[in-house]
């Protein structure tokens, strides 16, 4: 109804504010969820200058050892992992939601999606800690 | 009526994106972010490190998870910004940053992981 | 239990006011009382201006969508006694205009519904004697998504409607794939072909407050990323068969 009547003057249309996403908790975690994509692309960025330190020798893997114990970095790759892991909570609980599988007529429920996805996580990360620490 | 989106080839992006980094970020930054720096286990050292990186398998899988995850960033990041920002006018820029900056990061993983000696 | 409660409820008369502003009331507080009986007596003893929609008050038609204390509710399903001591917030339903009250418009939504094509599309007509037959897995399949009682609730909750106004919305997709995964139903590549887009199913984000705040559990949000998969699958098939099979 756009355009006022006799009977009807006008609507009143509430913009939506900026903040929000600071209204109910939902939505905060809504956006925290989407703000861990930051920290996903930032450890990429860790580990290309990783990949780099180790094309250029010793010295060099060294230094970047060295900077990555700093406080600002052990800060920041602290709070990272806190948002990776926020990110595959959110991912593994959510993802079954698009998958409608039937088995026996019943569909399988969110859990029985989401388990063996945990399970991977926890094989595949232990799969590759193994690798990194035995040499 | 309108002609079907191309999104769905963002989206499957974006989706892979997501499972890579949800299974394997993890483990990367708690070993190399925080368990190595602090000690909490024996950093390997710089040869099996680098002894590791050159096997072929270790090249794909580093690029697979480093392109796989920024375009993750990139499909996330748009919406963000769309949503976020209401900047429905700057549509193109935002899109030339996200896909654009996910491109250059792979091109630059690609290049990164050839030249490994 | 205290025997009274304050509700703050939106005012608005386009006719003089500025913009919507609350009015305070006293009323009973009842055991069994939901914010609809509230807002009845408001209207019967206090003030009989006030304006609000209603009608089955068992939560079946999907008229009496409002914002309590923030989150959308159908005010016949809500327990004033939830609230207390109070006070309890009643506000029109976000993301669309006041025109009253209490009261919004909603024709936005209804465009955005009749678009999404909610009815059987056939290819095919079948001759007027003979029926359709469903199994029961086969209603199974769109069984949830055919709740919906357009309530809107969905569409206040959901932050990428109340941004982009152009965006289809939670319920009228959901309902696109209610039909989509009916069995009788032929019409699956028409609706994709008015909801692949950024303003159909591709603007959604998954926040999911949408699946919250339903009150017969249709779960639109889980309706969406499964049309997207569907909508991907297609993709795909064009892209390899492009003279495809349909």
């Amino acid at each position: 109804m756009n355009n006022p009547t006799e009977y009807l003057p006008r609507s009143y249309h509430t913009r939506v504010s900026t903040y929000w996403w600071l209204a109910r908790w939902p939505y905060v975690k809504f956006i925290l969820r989407e703000a861990s994509s930051v920290f996903v692309a930032w450890i990429v960025v860790v580990t290309l200058l990783q990949i780099r330190a180790l094309t250029r020798g010793p010295a060099d893997y060294a230094e970047l050892q060295n900077w990555l114990r700093s406080p600002l970095l052990l800060t920041l790759n602290a709070v990272s992992l806190a948002f990776v892991i926020f990110h595959a909570v959110t991912w593994f609980n959510l993802a079954p939601k698009a998958m409608v599988i039937r088995l026996r007529g019943k569909r399988l429920s969110s859990l029985a999606i989401a388990a063996p996805n945990y399970v991977a996580w926890v094989v595949i990360s232990a799969a590759i800690a193994w690798i990194l620490l035995r040499g | 009526m309108h002609k079907r989106s191309n999104e769905p080839f963002l989206w499957m992006l974006f989706s892979a994106g997501g499972v890579v980094s949800a299974m394997l970020m993890p483990i990367h930054v708690l070993l190399f972010g925080l368990a190595f720096p602090l000690g909490w286990v024996d950093a390997p050292s710089y040869e099996h490190l680098l002894a590791l990186v050159r096997h072929p398998l270790t090249r794909v899988y580093l690029f697979i998870l480093c392109s796989l995850a920024l375009f993750h960033w990139a499909h996330r990041f748009r919406f963000t910004l769309y949503d976020g920002l209401q900047i429905k006018h700057l549509n193109e820029l935002i899109n030339t940053f996200c896909y654009g900056g996910a491109t250059l990061g792979t091109a630059v993983a690609a290049y990164l992981l050839w030249r490994i000696p | 239990m205290a025997n009274r409660i304050t509700l703050e409820v939106t005012r608005y008369n386009p006719a003089h006011d500025e913009k919507p502003r609350p009015d305070t009331y006293e009323v009973p507080l009842r055991k069994e009382w939901v914010v609809l009986d509230a807002l009845n007596y408001i209207k019967d003893h206090l003030d009989g201006s006030l304006s609000f929609r209603w009608s089955c008050r068992m939560g079946v038609c999907g008229s009496c969508g409002m914002m309590v204390n923030g989150v959308p509710k159908l005010t016949c399903a809500t327990f004033l006694s939830d609230y207390a001591p109070g006070p309890v917030r009643v506000e029109p339903m976000s993301h669309f205009p006041v025109l009253r009250d209490l009261v919004v418009d909603t024709s936005d939504f209804l465009v955005k519904l009749a678009k999404s094509k909610p009815w059987i599309i056939r290819k095919v007509e079948k001759p007027l004697n003979e029926e359709y037959f469903q199994t029961p897995e086969q209603m199974d399949a769109y069984k949830q998504f055919s709740m919906c009682i357009n309530c809107m609730l969905c569409y206040a909750a959901c932050p990428v409607y109340g941004l982009d106004p152009l965006f289809s919305g939670p319920a009228a997709i959901a309902l696109a794939q209610r039909y989509n995964l009916d069995s009788r139903d032929q019409g699956a590549s028409d609706r994709l072909d008015i909801l692949s887009h950024h303003e159909g199913i591709w603007g959604c984000t998954f926040v999911g407050e949408c699946t919250q705040v339903c009150p017969k559990n249709v779960d639109p949000a889980a309706a969406i990323q499964q049309y997207k998969l569907t909508a991907t699958m297609e993709w795909l098939k064009a892209l390899v068969l492009p003279r495809g099979a349909e």
